[in-house]
């Protein structure tokens, strides 16, 4: 047997594993060992919409990548390829000198945050050593005073990647400056933004990366002690950043006398309890402190008095992870990337109706049409790109007739949606936009800690006329109505929260005012979504008769005799559509507009 | 005023350990509920009763933290736990649809249980799986593009699954969690 050193690796991120990958590994374990070779668990590589992704590297280091690979397919990887030298063209999603459909979806990347991950075993540090880890920290701490290390990061640009954009030196600067002799470095990991899942990639695909930037920013402020505040919902992440921590500490990156520099840092985790207002940087810390998440007036800023009121930096994971990079390659070539006023590469999550989605990493300034159509290979549906929608419950939908926006922190505010953290939830013309404005509503309506009147109340109201709205009830009034809510809740509320949780409403009106008229005039919902203002039927020509959705039907709604087509009952529907689903013949409609207008 | 405690398996030293085991570090509140939450499951009133003597923390300081944050549950739950994303994508993809089938098939409303203690039901934010949405959790497994009749048969299975048993001997909780 042509026993050729292989190497083989498994992306077992949370998608992967949600994806099978588990059963893949072990299906495959057995047989590579008998070869000598061990797979390497390797995390996130963001082509989520192909796990489970297995790599194949050969001896002389050309790369493999199978995608959709269950247990079945792994096996047959092993078989042929590893066994018999010969790819298996049928599963492959990349290979170099190999023209696929999907080599778009990296070759338009410029992955410099995201470089490892999908390559090292983010469960070890000498996987992460390999690939020049912790250079960054040594040379920061062996070479470099903490100002010249603030100073590189002014020149590289860098702007906070949780959302608002605010330049990372400068809050490093303001912490460093502070009074006080115990400082904190506060890593921000409660990615709460539904549909956002950047952080968690990273945290759990390479834990190092963040860590090497937190104890670089914890040397450049003069912070001792770290705290990384996850959410519970990423127990991958939080296993595989224990491991972290402890393996970092146990080669002298961290703990005391940091490579015989005389810096100590040591770092803890707080797991957060299921608060989206969490996210916000002083409710963040009232939790790390053991209280109820709500945000604290500022000033006092929290550089100046953050946690326990001593001085504190807060990060985004992104951001920090982004420090090594800048370390490592120096200012002047990171801020060649991005655009005049937004340097670097911003990571995505790329998801919704796409056909690619996943984790992208590009230099910011590509415009939104590159991003869903040169990487993400447009929509998955087959039907029309209606919006995107960027920043989460915070951020706006931009339709897509403004494809052409280059995607950066003043350009996209121009338009009236913001950066966010990054999630990119992409719609097709079957996605109500009244419908996204209600659910964004009804989660920061619930997310609202209470604190402010405007938000509390405001995002309640605002929410009722959207379901009015959506369940028929609306006028044109609620639309006026609407936006001067938006408004006051804006002006109204202390934190970024309420601020911008109008901005969903805001720019559904501005740019889909159409649907929203459909919605209160005619008592329809163009894009067929909204419960209320929609109704099944089942063709008579199509149906067979084969009582399948009758059977199927939760509340008994259906009825039809043997051989005759079947009715459905509009009095006892309930709209859940399983019937739709169950139907092999597709002969039931989706309709909007009462029953009884519609059969006029 | 002190409630007749129920839990089983000495509870209360149990509880005295978490607390003692973070007692040394500051703003360790969460992290002890958090501990409590995973051995028993839930957070009892008379655990809270209980921290507040070791701690001195306010038993209604406590009871507002316990209920600011979705984590923490007061109630213990059913024997499967399943959990429907409704993030954004998930939402998208048509998440309620799914929602609403496994309400009707397991017997419970979002937030609750059924009354045969099967099925707790949840409506959770982001599990961060887009690109697989609709997602829904089974017992910490997760299942990815969900359409309302793989929901049903979900459910199916977990009830075939129980019906099994039972005929069989009577089992522990799935979820390991001390019996109430």
């Amino acid at each position: 047997m042509g026993n050729q050193p292989y190497k083989v690796r498994v992306g077992m991120g949370t998608c992967g594993i949600a994806a099978g990958a588990s059963k893949t590994y072990d299906a495959i374990l057995p047989i590579l060992q008998e070869q000598g070779i061990e797979p390497i668990k390797t995390g996130c590589m963001g082509m989520c919409y192909k796990e489970p992704l297995v790599e194949v590297i050969s001896a002389d280091g050309k790369s493999y990548l199978y995608g959709n690979v269950g247990p079945k397919e792994a096996e047959t990887i092993v078989r042929e390829h590893i066994l018999g030298n010969n790819p298996v063209k049928e599963l492959l999603v990349l290979a170099e000198e190999e023209e696929t459909e999907h080599a778009p979806f990296i070759e338009k990347q410029h992955r410099v945050l995201l470089e490892h991950l999908g390559r090292i075993n983010p469960e070890s540090i000498d996987s992460y050593l390999e690939v020049g880890g912790y250079e960054a920290t040594k040379k920061a701490i062996g070479t470099m005073t903490p100002e010249e290390v603030i100073a590189e990061i002014e020149a590289s640009g860098l702007r906070g990647r949780g959302g608002a954009g605010f330049p990372t030196y400068l809050k490093w600067k303001l912490t460093r400056e502070a009074k006080g002799k115990q400082k904190y470095i506060v890593c921000n990991a409660d990615e709460g933004d539904p549909g956002a899942f950047m952080d968690r990639s990273i945290l759990e695909s390479n834990p190092h990366g963040v860590l090497e930037g937190m104890i670089i920013a914890g040397y450049a402020i003069g912070a001792t002690e770290g705290y990384i505040y996850c959410r519970a919902e990423y127990p991958l992440a939080i296993r595989n950043l224990k491991k972290a921590i402890a393996e970092a500490t146990a080669r002298g990156f961290m703990g005391e006398n940091i490579l015989g520099s005389g810096f100590n840092f040591t770092v803890q985790i707080r797991e957060g309890a299921g608060a989206f207002v969490c996210g916000e940087e002083t409710a963040l810390l009232m939790s790390i402190e053991g209280k109820r998440g709500m945000p604290r007036f500022r000033p006092p800023f929290p550089a100046e008095k953050g946690l326990f009121a001593r001085p504190t930096c807060i990060n985004n994971v992104e951001t920090l992870a982004n420090i090594p990079c800048i370390i490592a390659r120096g200012a002047e070539a990171y801020s060649t990337l991005g655009t005049e006023n937004s340097k670097g590469t911003k990571v995505f999550a790329l998801a919704g109706k796409i056909k690619r989605g996943g984790l992208v990493e590009v230099p910011m300034g590509l415009t939104i049409n590159e991003i869903v159509f040169d990487i993400g290979g447009g929509i998955s549906t087959g039907k029309a790109f209606k919006a995107v929608q960027t920043g989460g419950p915070s951020g706006g939908c931009i339709p897509a007739a403004l494809g052409d926006t280059p995607v950066d922190y003043d350009s996209l505010k121009a338009i009236g949606a913001i950066m966010g953290s990054g999630g990119m939830l992409i719609m097709d013309e079957e996605t109500c936009m009244v419908d996204v404005a209600r659910f964004f509503l009804s989660f920061t309506c619930e997310e609202s800690c209470g604190k402010c009147t405007f938000c509390r109340a405001g995002t309640r109201k605002m929410l009722e006329i959207l379901e009015d709205i959506t369940e028929g009830r609306g006028t044109e009034a609620d639309i006026e109505k609407l936006e001067q809510l938006a408004h006051q809740v804006k002006a109204g509320s202390m934190c970024g929260l309420g601020q911008t949780a109008p901005n969903p409403i805001l720019t559904t009106i501005k740019y889909f005012r159409d649907e929203y008229l459909a919605h209160v005039r005619e008592k329809r919902c163009p894009a067929k979504q909204c419960k209320a203002l929609i109704y099944y039927e089942i063709d008579p020509e199509k149906c067979v008769a084969c009582g399948l959705c009758r059977r199927n039907c939760p509340v008994d709604a259906i009825s039809g005799a043997k051989k005759t087509p079947h009715v459905i009952d509009q009095e006892k529907c309930i709209r859940c559509g399983l019937c739709v689903t169950s139907c092999k013949f597709d002969s039931i409609e989706v309709k909007s507009g009462k029953p009884e207008t519609a059969v006029q | 005023m002190r409630k007749e405690t129920n839990l089983a398996v000495n509870p209360l030293a149990a509880v005295d350990a978490i607390v003692r085991r973070h007692n040394i570090n500051a703003g360790a509140t969460i992290p002890i509920l958090q501990d409590i939450q995973n051995t028993f499951g839930f957070v009892a009133p008379e655990v809270l009763t209980r921290i507040s003597d070791l701690t001195g923390i306010s038993e209604s300081e406590l009871y507002s933290i316990v209920t600011f944050y979705a984590q923490f549950r007061l109630q213990p739950m059913g024997k499967n736990i399943i959990s429907v994303c409704h993030g954004t994508a998930c939402h998208l993809a048509g998440a309620d649809k799914v929602t609403e089938t496994i309400q009707y098939a397991a017997g419970a409303k979002p937030g609750e249980t059924s009354e045969d203690g099967l099925f707790t039901l949840e409506k959770v934010a982001c599990l961060g799986c887009c690109s697989l949405a609709p997602v829904v959790n089974v017992n910490d497994e997760t299942h990815g593009r969900v359409t309302p009749d793989k929901a049903q048969a979900l459910v199916k299975a977990l009830r075939d699954a129980e019906q099994k048993e039972n005929s069989g001997s009577k089992g522990e909780s799935r979820n390991g969690q001390p019996a109430v």
